[in-house]
């Protein structure tokens, strides 16, 4: 189906008659395939520029860049470490929230849902992921950080705070901006677009299958748990590794509730830093040439490098599910 | 032509006789009183009656679009999934309307079981297709569903061939395997009637043979009701057939009678291919 | 359940019918709950912007620069900005992503050449913004030695490209295989036949895309920061700092000033409504339509 669909025109033929009109056709071939050429040119040219950018970063701390928690602009000492760190937390705790939240709302949208209640809630998803990112910091830094603040986290306190190994989760003072103000936010922010992509596997899952199901006798749930996720695994990992890539490269939102700190430690609710976060905040402090900026690029090169491996992974996993689905 | 059926009639008026003692000395498992049935406002099925007899096969026949189709996916209430269909009417089944609401449908199917046009199997182990119904319904230990797993394969006849490779996929089975897997997950839940719709219309001629073979066993402790757009399956395998047409049941008889002597114009159009 | 007599046979378990009717009614509750959560978040999110911008909403913010705080300044300069910037980048992105679209659907069969594009543009719908913004400081504004309109148009433009890419594929694929061929039998040449036929039969599909582009470069803030930096000051030069709306939001939001913020919260309101009510025209012109 989609093997005859790209082929929409018969093969060009190599030796077409020039003859008249026909003599623009090469040149518009030529033309649509070197725009197409510009598109690898433009993501070869940022791997190259992060990378060129970077190398002095790497050549001056050598591999210890990678691995060293320290980023001093007084000592003109800097380490990947910890914004490193921070992205991959922060990305992973909100994982932790938005893959049953985004389950959930597509469970509802592909097997609960009045038809008419489906499509108005379907494009509250859309809308809410369409809704810019900035915009989620804002509302993060004005309605979430204060929750957290009076709430959460003295509630977290003192639930878990005398107890042995959990303390040191919920230590530190509470601002309400930290690692886990920022994975909340980044899990509402990747929430839809997971759940649309789930949504999408879950329908395409062919209906007498669906139906043989609940012909047994199973109920809706036992169909989902069984029946469908079984047969949508590989979509339902690519959607969830999709929105993990999401996360690990959005700055804004994060920039507004992080709390600006390049330093690794146990609590959940400490201030950090992400890649993109520590990027946007110090970039314009950076003097061109310095070796500070050539840190942030090699961060940069870092962070293209996670987020392009991941979305490569998810691709991957999509384009399997759906060949899985075909057959 | 016409003589041709004169002479017949003799011949059938006899067997009917048979068969309709028959008929009525088994008691019905099913029965459907004037049903109604509407996708949304298209009028789908017009006052339909109609009695399924215990442990015998009902074949339902009639061209595309009949409601033969539709009729199979109300007698298990499939069409609860789809919002905007609704039918009127009773479907008498173990003393209770079906139809009515509060009628637990997890319940219902796992007594009415339905089979696809299509093999459904499921995107799991062969062992595990067929119990996953099973543990839907009972409790049962492990040496227990081993032995129902093993039965349910071995009264399609598909023990012999997968007993080696129970915990392979079952999507990587042919399509007649597929089908008699289907078949034995529905029966390994036990339930009394057997809903198939156009079981063989996706398999090779071998794979149907042994499919209706299976009916003819298993009509001896299910009641089956067949939809089907083979009229030589209907002859084979039916102990009643009802021919359907644009929504409506046009007549209903013993399969012998339908075949030799029908009542009805549209019937004998349909059976002897003069259209649909 | 209501009806006087089960249906449950006496050789099955009710225990274990109840167990799974609870289970089920849990598991269905959860799910509706996660989808009232996603509800309210977007609910709130609204509500917060409503309740704390339109206050700010006058004539002024329209008419006037941004100002010193206390100096009753607007925001005109930067939706000035903003639309100049989200305008160049429309133009320098569509048509780009135009004819790459058009050699993947048209000219790409499924080669090499063509999967490696597909996949790259669709890595660069994913990209993280911040990151082309910096591309766009390396390979510009560093050389030039100044930020500009133009840098951040361009930055833009490189987030709005893969979308039409996307989206004029898809819609090319849609285009009836007959009306091709019917346009061949004609003798027209085949670059006449694509823009022409089925650029046309496509063109609303087309537009949709560019549309949702418009809509996702207009909010984009991280790729602006280092590329046309801002502006307090009415400027339509593009080879200049220029300001934009989302930038101004992030400095105003930081501030301690309260005018500021209120300016902040008001952009803030635009800017949403701005996006959303493309993406509910889009969305319900197209019925169900997805990027």
């Amino acid at each position: 189906m989609e093997i005859s669909a790209r082929q929409p025109l018969p093969a060009t033929k190599k030796n077409h008659p020039a003859g008249g009109v026909r003599t623009a056709d090469p040149f518009f071939r030529m033309l649509v395939m070197a725009t197409g050429i510009g598109v690898l040119v433009v993501l070869g040219a940022i791997i190259g520029v992060m990378a060129v950018g970077g190398w002095k970063a790497f050549a001056v701390f050598g591999p210890e860049f990678l691995i060293s928690a320290v980023w001093n602009p007084v000592t003109q000492h800097f380490g990947a470490a910890a914004p490193v760190f921070g992205t991959i937390v922060s990305s992973a705790m909100a994982l932790v929230v938005a893959v049953p939240l985004a389950f959930g709302t597509a469970f509802w949208l592909a097997a609960l849902a009045p038809p008419a209640a489906a499509a108005f809630i379907g494009m509250a998803v859309q809308l809410l992921a369409a809704v810019p990112s900035i915009i989620f910091g804002m509302w993060g830094f004005f309605v979430v950080v204060p929750l957290v603040a009076h709430y959460v986290q003295p509630t977290a306190r003192h639930l878990f705070g005398h107890v042995p190994g959990l303390s040191a989760l919920v230590a530190g003072a509470p601002f309400g901006t930290g690692l886990f103000t920022a994975s909340l936010i980044l899990a509402i922010m990747i929430t839809p677009s997971i759940t649309a992509v789930m949504r999408d596997v879950f329908v395409s899952m062919p209906t007498v299958l669906r139906e043989s199901a609940y012909g047994l006798g199973a109920t809706r749930w036992e169909v989902m748990r069984n029946v469908v996720l079984p047969w949508s695994r590989q979509g339902v990992i690519g959607a969830v590794v999709l929105g993990m890539g999401r996360a690990m490269g959005e700055t804004m939102a994060v920039t507004f509730v992080i709390g600006d700190s390049n330093h690794i430690g146990w609590s959940l609710f400490a201030p950090a830093n992400t890649i993109a976060s520590l990027i946007a905040l110090e970039f314009p402090e950076s003097a061109a040439g310095s070796l500070k900026l050539a840190s942030l690029m090699a961060l940069g090169a870092i962070l293209m490098a996670i987020s392009f491996l991941t979305l490569w992974f998810s691709r991957w996993l999509l384009a399997r599910g759906q060949k899985a689905a075909g057959d | 032509m016409s003589v041709e059926v004169q002479t017949e009639t003799v011949a059938a008026e006899q067997t009917v006789t048979v068969a309709e003692t028959e008929k009525d000395a088994r008691p019905i498992a099913l029965q459907v009183r004037d049903l109604n049935f509407y996708y949304g406002k298209s009028h789908a099925l017009h006052d339909i009656s109609l009695n399924f007899p215990e442990r015998s096969v009902t074949g339902m026949i009639g061209p595309s679009g009949c409601g033969k189709s539709t009729l199979l996916r109300v007698l298990n209430r499939m069409y609860d999934l789809y919002p905007g269909q609704k039918a009127t009417g009773e479907v008498i089944f173990d003393g209770q309307n079906i139809l009515a609401t509060g009628v637990d449908l997890n319940v219902l199917r796992s007594r009415i079981g339905m089979v696809f046009q299509k093999p459904t199997p499921f995107p799991m182990s062969i062992y595990d297709n067929i119990a996953f119904g099973i543990r839907l319904h009972e409790r049962v230990s492990r040496s227990e569903m081993d032995g129902r797993v093993e039965d349910a394969l071995r009264r399609v006849a598909l023990w012999s061939e997968v007993q080696d490779r129970l915990s392979s996929s079952a999507t990587a089975m042919s399509g007649g395997q597929q089908q008699r897997l289907c078949i034995a997950r529905t029966i390994a839940v036990r339930p009394e009637v057997i809903l198939l719709d156009e079981p063989t219309s996706a398999l090779d001629p071998v794979s149907t043979a042994r499919i209706e073979e299976l009916l003819d066993e298993l009509k001896t402790e299910f009641t089956i009701a067949i939809v089907t757009h083979n009229m030589q399956q209907a002859a084979r395998c039916a102990d009643q057939v009802a021919f359907f047409y644009m929504g409506k049941l046009i007549e209903v008889d013993s399969t012998a009678r339908m075949f030799t002597t029908p009542r009805e114009q549209q019937t004998q159009d349909y059976i002897t291919g003069r259209f649909g | 359940m209501a009806t006087s007599r089960s249906l449950l046979r006496s050789d099955r378990s009710a225990s274990l019918l109840l167990r799974r009717k609870i289970t089920d009614r849990m598991a269905t509750g959860l799910s509706w709950l996660a989808m009232l959560i996603v509800v309210c978040v977007l609910g709130s999110i609204l509500w917060t912007l409503v309740k704390n911008g339109l206050a700010g909403l006058s004539i002024n913010l329209f008419t006037h620069s941004m100002a010193a705080p206390g100096q009753n300044g607007g925001l005109a300069n930067a939706i000035m900005g903003s639309l100049l910037q989200t305008g160049l980048a429309i133009l320098l992105g569509t048509p780009a992503g135009l004819l790459t679209g058009i050699y993947l659907a048209e000219y790409g069969a499924n080669n090499v050449l063509a999967r490696t594009v597909r996949f790259v543009s669709d890595m660069l719908l994913s990209a993280p913004s911040i990151l082309i913004g910096l591309f766009i400081y390396m390979v510009l504004v560093a050389p030039l030695g100044h930020f500009s309109g133009y840098a951040g148009s361009l930055a833009l433009a490189i987030l709005a490209m893969p979308i039409v890419v996307r989206t004029t594929e898809d819609m090319l694929y849609l285009v009836p295989v007959a009306m091709r061929e019917a346009g061949i039998a004609l003798g027209a040449p085949k670059w006449r036949v694509i823009l022409f036929i089925c650029l046309r039969a496509a063109r609303g599909g087309i537009l949709t895309g560019v549309l949702l582009a418009v809509a996702r470069v207009a909010g984009e803030t991280a790729p602006l920061l280092f590329t046309s930096l801002g502006n307090s000051e009415w400027s339509v030069d593009m080879n200049r700092p220029m300001a934009s709306l989302p930038v101004a939001i992030y400095q105003y939001a930081g501030s301690a000033y309260q005018d500021w913020m209120q300016q902040a919260w008001t952009g803030a309101l635009l800017v949403t409504l701005g996006v959303l009510v493309i993406n509910i025209v889009v969305r319900v012109g197209t019925r169900g339509g997805r990027t």
